[in-house]
């Protein structure tokens, strides 16, 4: 089976500027990798059905290597109407994309970024439990410590319980441990 | 007439559906019952392929009269269509559970006109995966399945699930296009894209050309299946979309990538050409996935840790190609999408429930809502592999060949089973303590509804919103089936076995397929092997 060498040479550079163009961050050019990719590969698919410009016609007095393979080119036609819709609703996508977010850029997952910048701290499992290091001793938030004169901690009503001020004012903060900048960001 | 000839009507019938449903736009109502009707008819046909091919063992259609190496072919087998039945019951599930929670509230969120066909499309591109018996045909199901997909995964169109909507679409199609570039090189090499035609002309290639071919599928599969280098896209996409469709994808989407790297390995290139590779590769999906999901606050985004750690399981049965790893396989992707798909379904009734599916935000739902946690409880318990259940029994299957086999890496791979599925225990069970069982004001965050008194005034009045059925009848009832279904697969673990190990036995002989297709005189190559390597076997 013999190639066309244009078509080749034309496939690996549409191959080349659709993978750069593939690992940009900007949405519109990830579209056009998207697309030259597609157009390689249909190339790739043309190039298995014989020497190109071949009719694909049968005629039993005809060399079968004088006639084109027609097979590939129906699956290229399918292969092209699929890019096709495929193109059409990214380009949905990167027009809301612009309307919520005024870029046109791919954005991080927060909540993958906020588990990466949780400590390994967790709040519940590894909670500070008190050792006496000081000669004037920490008191635990608790009634019953309270009663031994340790001094009345501020505390702060959080749902049905009270918390100390402190923790509740570090809770508070942006990027605190446990807290998501935005609690009902990135869940909707 | 035989049954099995009425196949391709469980592609035409969730397709007539769609045009249905897309005319019925505007009657909600009507909607609803016909793509129900519809998909009960589809899983009743499936139901019927099934109990033809047990009878009359596999048969083929070609579609429009074409031969088979030159025209389309569908295949029922019964690993086909053991796929075909659980996948629809899971996915008629899922559909009941949708149009409970569109009901129960009017849904501004989600264009729900637009989701019921789009939903039946998704059904006829799975089936359509499932039934191929030609590459093209399989790429064309993967592609439907895919672009009805991408629509589900952006329902709505908010923030979020578009930041996620562009991940997925952009992974997926280069997976596309790889699995597009290894059809055309099979067919530049062969000549044929039919896969029982293929399964006898790929054997004469030379090793090189066919190792190429064969790591082009395995990586494209590979990517749609989310094992463990290929699976970071996972995670990042699935939790965004609406509950429903999350637990459709985590149930189906991946398998149908893990059903075709089955036929790749069994059908088209038999032998043991890349089992190390896969064994190594499942090793870390199970272990890496799991690890991850330990790192996780989010349910959902939890679960789909442990969705792709369970993956891992998969693949180390198939790469074993022996008939009781590849059973043991066969039994695990039918009870894994069950679960998969019930777990998720029960945290989107958490998140209605809770206001959140945060586990630092969700507390004392055990005392809240008992119902629910039975309903959480048993799947989770499932997923972790505890005794009675399914999970159990496929992980049992998978560790006995593993032994079976015998290899310091097959070893290995028990060992991570093992520990995948003491991790999965552990994961679940810190979900399980912090929503079930700790009370609400111990929570880091708890949601208004958790603390708002039972009974008395209702959760029904933060901010000022009408009263909301928190848990409508129609979502609970369809979890509640799916939950006794996955029960099912349990007490007819054995006959499902049996199935499961039959059809593993059928597809590593290859007789039963390829003279279906291809007429009983079609030669039928012995295994390709390769000059025999280091795996001492």
């Amino acid at each position: 089976m013999s190639v066309n060498l244009t078509l080749l040479t034309v496939m690996g550079a549409l191959y080349a500027c659709g993978i750069y163009l593939l690992l940009e961050r900007s949405l519109t050019r990830v579209l056009l990798g998207l697309m030259l990719l597609a157009n390689a590969t249909n190339l790739l698919i043309l190039a298995t059905g014989g020497y190109a410009g071949l009719a694909p016609l049968f005629d039993k007095a005809t060399d079968p290597r004088d006639y084109n393979d027609p097979l590939p080119q129906a699956l290229i036609l399918t292969s092209i109407v699929i890019s096709f819709a495929v193109t059409a609703f990214m380009l949905g996508i990167i027009y809301r994309t612009w309307v919520l977010a005024r870029q046109d850029e791919i954005q991080d997952d927060a909540e993958d970024r906020r588990v990466a910048e949780t400590p390994s701290f967790d709040a519940e499992d590894d909670a500070v439990i008190p050792v006496e290091t000081s000669e004037f001793p920490l008191v635990a938030a608790g009634p019953a410590d309270t009663a031994d004169g340790g001094g009345p901690e501020e505390t702060v009503r959080a749902g049905a319980r009270h918390m100390p001020a402190a923790e509740a004012a570090a809770e508070e903060q942006p990027g605190s441990r446990t807290v998501d900048p935005d609690p009902e960001g990135g869940q909707k | 007439m035989n049954i099995a000839s009425l196949a391709p009507l469980a592609v035409v019938l969730p397709i007539l559906g769609a045009a249905l449903t897309f005319l019925l736009i505007r009657q909600p109502r009507a909607q609803r019952t016909v793509s129900i009707a519809l998909l009960s008819l589809t899983l009743l046909l499936e139901c019927l392929l099934l109990a033809s091919v047990w009878n009359g063992g596999t048969s083929a259609v070609n579609i429009g009269g074409w031969l088979p190496p030159w025209g389309i072919v569908l295949v029922v087998d019964q690993f086909s269509s053991l796929m075909l039945v659980v996948s629809s019951a899971v996915s008629l599930a899922v559909l009941v559970y949708a149009t409970g929670q569109g009901m129960a509230d009017g849904d501004s969120d989600a264009p729900v006109s637009i989701f019921h066909p789009t939903y039946l499309i998704l059904v006829a591109g799975v089936s359509n995966a499932f039934l191929s018996g030609d590459l093209f045909n399989l790429y064309v199901g993967f592609e439907i399945l895919l672009t009805a997909s991408y629509v589900l995964m952006t329902l709505g169109g908010t923030g979020p699930r578009i930041r996620a909507g562009v991940t997925y679409v952009v992974v997926s199609v280069v997976s596309s296009v790889l699995f597009l570039i290894a059809i055309a090189m099979i067919y530049g090499a062969t000549g044929t894209i039919n896969m029982a035609d293929l399964a006898i002309k790929l054997a004469e290639l030379d090793q090189g050309t066919r190792n190429l071919l064969h790591v082009l599928l395995l990586v494209a599969f590979g990517i749609k299946a989310a094992v463990f280098p290929l699976s970071f896209w996972l995670p990042d996409s699935y939790p965004t979309a609406p509950a429903p469709v999350t637990a459709v994808f985590a149930g189906l989407l991946t398998k149908v990538g893990v059903y075709a790297m089955v036929r790749t390995e069994t059908l088209l290139f038999p032998g043991d050409t890349f089992n190390t590779p896969l064994m190594v590769a499942a090793l870390l999906t199970m272990v890496v996935g799991i690890l991850g999901a330990l790192a996780q606050s989010d349910i959902k985004r939890l679960l789909s840790f442990t969705l792709i750690s369970h993956i891992g399981y998969m693949v180390f049965g198939l790469a074993m190609s022996s008939v009781a790893g590849l059973g043991a396989a066969v039994f695990y992707v039918a009870h894994h999408i069950t679960i998969q798909t019930s777990l998720f379904l029960v945290t989107g009734l958490i998140e209605r429930r809770a206001g959140s599916s945060s586990v630092d935000r969700v507390a004392g739902l055990a005392k809240l809502s008992p119902l629910l946690a039975v309903l959480f409880f048993i799947p989770a318990m499932n997923l972790a592999g505890i005794p009675p259940l399914s999970g159990f029994l496929g992980k049992l299957g998978l560790l006995q060949a593993g032994v079976q086999l015998g290899t310091p890496l097959a070893y290995a791979l028990v060992a991570g089973g093992v520990l995948t599925s003491l991790l999965t225990l552990l994961a679940i069970a810190r979900v399980w303590n912090r929503a079930f069982w700790r009370k609400p004001e111990d929570a880091e965050h708890p949601d208004p509804v958790l603390l708002a008194v039972p009974g008395g005034k209702d959760a029904g009045d933060r901010a000022g919103q009408q009263k909301t059925t928190l848990l409508p009848r129609t979502m609970v009832g369809s979890t509640l089936g799916l939950v006794l279904f996955g029960v099912a697969l349990t007490v007819f673990a054995g006959p499902l076995f049996r199935v499961a190990g039959q059809s593993a036995g059928e597809m590593l002989d290859r007789t039963a397929y390829i003279h279906s297709v291809l007429g009983d005189d079609a030669p039928v190559p012995a295994f390709a092997q390769p000059a025999p390597q280091g795996e001492g076997r």
